[in-house]
């Protein structure tokens, strides 16, 4: 079986050399976005700061603000059920589905489901489920997922839109036209609006003071999604929680701005317990997020609200996309929150980062997602996962490293190495400094030997 | 005063011209004040930022036990001196001689412009230059100010180098992007590494750069192993050395 890793997956979208850089530019082009936006407000690292403040509070007190959501959502006619892991979660939905003989669901956007597999299990099941945001729906057309938690087909050029809605829509051969396409996509996505049973969304923030909750989207789908099914279920992780409806302004004001560079999204849906005549059903999920609570060097990784500022920003993740981080959320707070799911699987993560700190920077809610990335590498290397090669390197350099007579020695030798070994010796496939790059010309003496000659009275 | 100097292990064998121009610019400025002791080695970083930290504590142990008696630790490389400050944390034992040490140890260009709160010292340098805002220096320790943060902007680095005659900074896209070096990052992942490099190199020229300068030469190893493999014309050169240039205290 092929096991993945970060930089072979990486090696792969880089080797498509313009692709790479498109994929760069457009996040970028976000970025500066996010950039603009933000400096509308001169207030942006106060709110930076609140927002921190808030999500730490209510971590801190997560099980009281989740009975206290239970409480208050259960009052106003919500049905709430909790799940431990992604398995639960998806047979909780299912029987719901099957209790009233659903056969069709609309979703919006939910990175939720994608980290629980919810659309495959549903469809062996024989239910039809129809992914409404436009990128999401894309890569569901393309039997994939999403590569970005914000914009789930960043990856994927008009020009290939063109072709797949071609083939699955019917539209006009070569059509790359964004309007003509998304009306198309709107045609039949409106189709799939009209015939659902039943309607499932994300949660972008739960509030515990109230019992309801909010749904961002940009295109209007979660509303349409959940105004003609009677059946709406919520999947909500159990870190979507802030206190107060008053603590939503300080939220919405940052979550759109880090995203995507918007003052606000353009649909921030509330909904506070079930329409008249239908039912609401809120999942609350842990999958593994009570494992992150705690921990002293993750916990908050959970604050975390899914901008995406810190996949924009992060220079490695705009050059390798998301799908080599396969995992639902990729990018820095990827690196962080997969490997305490597998770290078997995600080892290579937390590496795929120059630990340049941008993220940290970024990041509305100040996660210190480099520190974190660090303390994963540590811990990877104390689980064993290091590879062999790394780890043996590292042991050898930690003696050199030391030990001032093996220091100089190996210092001179390899200098002397450099100098006179000839080129197919330094430049081969042992040597992955040197496939793209020249080693440093190697100087006659180090520092110190220059330095223990002037100290004698040489010529300095 | 008595100033250790600490000269990265990767400056020491490949860069010593560095390591020199360092060492005439502390001694400009504190004469006969300044010292290099013997027997240190390397921060640890290549280890630790790998993970392995129980290869990582000797290293550590020694940096610190070979710079405790000195009033002000100095090194020509952000990423170090943020090893030290940051990062040793359950590496050294003797947390008191490690907080003393953390406390005085200090990059070149913030010892410069707050420990000894030099005016930027008069020169020529008639150069385009670009300045590659190293990231550990940027955001680590913060030697200015990054693009994601809203706040007044400041850099140390380029305040130091502002009274050069006939200095001109140039000004890439992308202000402050990673040159993708990353320690152990520019081997595993090679492929994104040389990119990112690539990419940076790229900006530079276009913004019209003659010398790439930067206060970590690990980001200018890597970039000048691009810019050579490519045979692009760029000339790399550590601060300290455009300083020295500057300044015109390179000596014989």
């Amino acid at each position: 079986m092929k096991t993945f890793d970060h930089p072979t997956a990486a090696a792969e979208f880089v080797a498509d050399d313009a692709h790479a850089h498109w994929h760069d530019q457009a996040l970028w082009f976000i970025r500066a976005k996010r950039d603009k936006a933000s400096q509308t407000l001169p207030e942006w690292e106060v709110l930076r700061e609140r927002a921190a403040a808030i999500k730490q509070h209510t971590i801190s007190h997560l099980g009281d603000y989740l009975e206290e959501f239970e409480r208050n959502a259960t009052r106003l006619g919500a049905v709430v059920h909790w799940a431990r892991d992604a398995a639960e979660h998806n047979a909780i939905v299912h029987g719901l589905l099957r209790e009233r003989g659903v056969r069709r669901m609309v979703k919006s956007k939910s990175m939720l489901t994608e980290e629980c597999g919810l659309n495959p299990y549903l469809e062996q099941q024989g239910i039809e489920v129809t992914d409404t945001d436009l990128g999401e729906w894309i890569v569901q057309l393309r039997r994939e997922h999403p590569s970005h938690i914000v914009l789930p087909a960043i990856h994927i050029k008009k020009e290939e839109v063109g072709e797949l809605f071609h083939r699955e829509l019917g539209t006009d051969e070569g059509a790359t036209d964004p309007t003509y396409l998304t009306e198309a996509a709107r045609h039949r996505l409106r189709e799939k609006f009209l015939q659902a049973e039943a309607g499932l969304t994300g949660v972008n923030f739960g509030i515990a003071e109230t019992g309801g909750f909010v749904v961002c989207t940009n295109e209007g789908n979660s509303d349409l999604g959940t105004s003609l099914p009677k059946l709406h279920i919520a999947s909500m992780g159990i870190e979507k929680l802030v206190p107060r409806l008053d603590d939503l302004g300080v939220f919405l004001r940052l979550l759109a701005r880090s995203a995507t560079g918007q003052p606000i999204t353009a649909y921030s849906t509330h909904y506070h317990g079930p329409r008249p005549g239908c039912e609401l059903h809120i999942v609350l999920v842990d999958n593994g997020r009570t494992k992150l609570l705690a921990s002293d060097d993750f916990r908050n990784s959970l604050r975390c609200i899914r901008c995406g500022a810190c996949l924009n920003t992060c220079p490695v993740y705009r050059r390798s996309g998301g799908h080599s981080y396969a995992a639902s959320v990729a990018g820095p707070i990827g690196s962080i929150v997969n490997p305490s799911r597998d770290a078997a699987k995600y080892h290579t993560l937390p590496f795929a980062c120059t630990l340049c700190g941008s993220c940290g920077d970024v990041c509305p809610v100040k996660i210190d997602l480099p520190n974190q990335l660090l303390t994963w590498r540590q811990r990877i290397a104390e689980l064993g996962l290091l590879e062999p090669s790394k780890r043996r390197l590292m042991g050898v350099a930690g003696k050199l490293l030391s030990s001032p007579r093996l220091y100089a020695f190996a210092g001179s030798a390899g200098r002397t190495v450099l100098r006179w070994a000839p080129r197919w010796l330094l430049y081969n496939r042992f040597n992955p400094w040197g496939r793209q790059r020249e080693l440093p010309t190697p100087p006659d003496e180090s520092f110190r030997q220059w330095h223990a000659r002037r100290g004698r009275g040489g010529k300095s | 005063m008595r100033v250790g100097l600490f000269i990265p292990c990767y400056i020491d064998q490949f860069y010593p011209r560095v390591g020199i121009a360092t060492l005439r610019l502390l001694e400009h400025f504190c004469p006969g004040q300044v010292e290099f002791p013997t027997s240190q080695i390397c921060c640890g970083q290549p280890m630790a930022n790998s993970g392995c930290v129980s290869d990582a504590r000797p290293a550590a142990e020694r940096f610190v036990a070979t710079f405790r008696p000195y009033d002000y630790i100095v090194a020509p490389s952000g990423s170090c001196v943020s090893m030290v400050r940051h990062h040793y944390h359950g590496l050294v034992a003797d947390e008191a001689a490690l907080a003393e040490v953390q406390a005085k140890t200090f990059e070149l260009c913030e010892f410069l412009t707050d420990v000894l709160q030099i005016e930027p010292p008069a020169g020529r340098f008639p150069h385009r230059v670009g300045m590659h805002q190293s990231c550990h220096g940027l955001r680590d320790l913060r030697l200015g100010k990054s693009s994601e943060l809203n706040v007044a902007p400041f850099n140390k680095v380029e305040r130091l180098l502002s009274k050069l005659d006939g200095i001109e900074y140039t000004q890439p896209d992308r202000a402050d992007e990673c040159c993708g070096f990353g320690g152990s990052f520019a081997v595993y992942e090679e492929a994104v590494s040389c990119m990112m490099g690539r990419d940076r190199i790229s900006d530079h020229q276009r913004a019209g750069a003659e010398v790439l300068t930067a206060g970590d030469m690990s980001c200018l190893m890597h970039l000048d192993g691009l810019i050579r493999r490519e045979r692009r014309p760029l000339r790399v050169l550590h601060v300290a050395e455009v300083l020295v240039e500057g300044m015109g205290i390179g000596g014989a």
